[in-house]
């Protein structure tokens, strides 16, 4: 089944095109990566995706709806995003963070309730916070604020997760739990995800499909045997790599 | 916290402030003076003034004081900043501002209140449109922007009262700094109170999120923009009405909500409606210091709110610095 539907989708900032009359559909099941340089437009295309900005032209259609007209919280239901960065301003708990995913699913009087703490409860554990849900979120280390905006994201349960580098200041067994975490999920609930990542190799072994951004308007996408050859990443990455063969498949190194 | 035993605390607290404060004047008070209020005796001289000179009064500080720190507690929401406050971003100038032109135009009743709110609104429309940076409110630019837009007002106000006629001069501090000694029973300020608290509630959850950031509360479904032009609105509504009733009151907005989320309350839910009721004490309790503290005299009220919200401010500035500096 389809999930969802970008065609001739032209998005830039500034002065910057990010892609011109990208077709770009994600069915569930697909787990797509979105590969680039910085400043190519990968968080850019996410929030675009997410309905957080508005593309220059071109549509974004869910089924038979476009984006912009499902009402806010339908929306949230089916697309979820986790952010690059997040915003602590106002002391929060763990649990309380975590619960925020539950919003699309309450009525605007309705309070959280038990169910709602423990699906919340359930998310923690997944991410292995379950130990911590009465710390404020301000004294968390980098690695477990970004556990708990993948647990937010859980909880919100969206059909396509669109995970904005979801192993940024993560460890490596981290890296590999969540990202093990998420394909785990999704599969079992027919999902679909696109991740921005800058690890060519995690991207290569959790990701079926790839989006190349040359930061110049021009896009590539296909599966790895598809695209993602040495000539192409070494334009993409404007570097020289290096391919080893591993157990797992192909490593890239750069040079 | 639970919401239970801190709602009892804050109302036994109401009820106390309110007791003290029209026990306590000039007049000599005591237990049968109150029970001869509720008796209904309408003759005896400590009914009166317990009725006529200080009921007034107490009702004005304790809506007043609501309606600040609940329209502090909305604004730091939207700014997600906890240094908002409507008299030190120059909400409250604009509005004190708004009201004193039509006053000097000789128009009154639903001209002031209109007055007062357009320019709450504008107020509220210039800080948070000119400290609106890449995608989020810098805190430096929004404070200095509130700053100034506030002692610009201060300067718009002595202009209109340099320009009134003399006897209006008494009034100068009643604009600038507030006070409570011309206050009447403030009818409009608990119908606005009313149909605010609901509004605090139905919004609640979407402001906690927002708490977040505004990112991350679109992509929960809040829709972001509805939701802070209310906010606009209500703050200004909020503020406008307290400058009407008591003039500029500061900090009030700034110090309730602080107080409270030192105790532990950080859902909106439960944080607005408590701002309202502390935020009511918090006056009340200021006010008859105000009056009773250099009796004969009376203080303005704003000068024992500004006595503790100076210092909290600066220590919340000193703390925001500290945990920036720590970040990078």
């Amino acid at each position: 089944m389809r999930l969802i539907d970008a065609s001739r989708l032209d998005v830039s900032i500034g002065a910057v095109s990010i892609c011109r009359k990208l077709d770009l559909h994600i069915d569930n099941g697909q787990h797509w990566c979105i590969l680039g340089r910085n400043g190519s437009g990968k968080t850019t295309l996410l929030h675009t995706l997410a309905g957080l900005h508005k593309p220059d032209s071109g549509t974004v259609m869910l089924g038979g709806n476009s984006l912009h007209s499902l009402p806010g919280r339908a929306l949230a239901k089916r697309i979820g995003i986790l952010l690059q960065d997040h915003l602590d301003t106002f002391p929060a708990t763990v649990m309380e963070t975590a619960l925020i995913g539950r919003h699309p699913y309450l009525g605007p009087l309705q309070w959280e309730g038990p169910e709602d703490y423990t699906l919340a409860l359930e998310a923690l554990q997944a991410v292995e916070l379950e130990q911590m849900t009465d710390r404020n979120v301000a004294t968390l280390s980098g690695g477990e604020r970004r556990r708990l905006g993948i647990a937010t994201l859980l909880v919100q349960d969206p059909a396509l997760l669109l995970l904005d580098e979801p192993t940024n200041h993560l460890d490596i067994h981290h890296q590999v739990r969540m990202l093990d975490l998420l394909a785990e999920r999704s599969h079992a609930g027919d999902k679909a995800m696109l991740l921005a990542l800058h690890d060519l190799n995690l991207a290569l072994r959790y990701c079926d499909h790839f989006l190349l951004l040359f930061g110049n308007g021009e896009t590539l996408q296909g599966t790895a045997d598809e695209v993602l050859t040495q000539s192409v990443l070494e334009r993409l990455y404007g570097h020289p790599l290096q391919c080893l063969q591993a157990a797992r498949g192909p490593v890239w190194l750069p040079e | 916290m639970r919401p239970f035993p801190l709602f009892a605390g804050l109302i036994l607290l109401a009820l106390t402030a309110l007791f003290v404060s029209l026990m306590t004047g000039s007049i000599d008070t005591g237990w049968h003076d109150l029970a001869s209020v509720i008796t209904g005796n309408e003759q005896a001289l400590g009914t009166r003034v317990i009725l006529d000179l200080r009921w007034p009064r107490s009702a004005a500080a304790f809506v007043t004081g609501a309606l600040l720190a609940l329209a502090g507690g909305f604004m730091q929401v939207l700014l997600r900043n906890p240094l908002a406050d409507p008299y030190v971003l120059g909400v409250s100038g604009g509005a004190a501002t708004g009201a004193l032109l039509v006053l000097l135009l000789g128009l009154g009743g639903i001209w002031l209140q209109g007055a007062a709110f357009t320019g709450a609104l504008l107020s509220m429309l210039l800080v948070f449109g000119l400290s609106h940076g890449h995608g989020s409110w810098s805190m430096n630019r929004l404070l200095l922007t509130g700053v100034v837009i506030a002692a610009g007002w201060g300067a718009v106000i002595g202009f209109l009262l340099a320009l009134s006629p003399e006897q209006n001069l008494r009034g100068m501090l009643f604009w600038l700094m507030g006070d409570l000694s011309y206050a009447t029973s403030p009818v409009s300020g608990f119908v606005v109170l009313l149909a605010g608290l609901p509004a605090a509630l139905m919004l609640g959850r979407s402001l906690n999120i927002m708490a977040h950031g505004e990112l991350t509360a679109a992509s929960l479904g809040v829709s972001v923009h509805a939701l802070r032009r209310l906010v606009y609105v209500i703050a200004s509504v909020f503020t406008a009405t307290a400058v009407t009733i008591a003039g500029t009151i500061g900090f009030v907005g700034l110090i309730v909500p602080h107080m409270l989320r030192l105790l532990g309350v950080r859902d909106h839910r439960i944080l607005l409606p408590a701002s309202a009721l502390l935020g009511g004490s918090m006056l009340l309790v200021a006010d008859t210091l105000a009056r009773t503290l250099l009796e004969p005299r009376q203080l303005p009220v704003g000068i024992l709110t500004a006595l503790v919200g100076v210092p909290a401010f600066l220590y919340l500035l000193y703390q925001a610095r500290e945990r920036h500096g720590r970040e990078g």
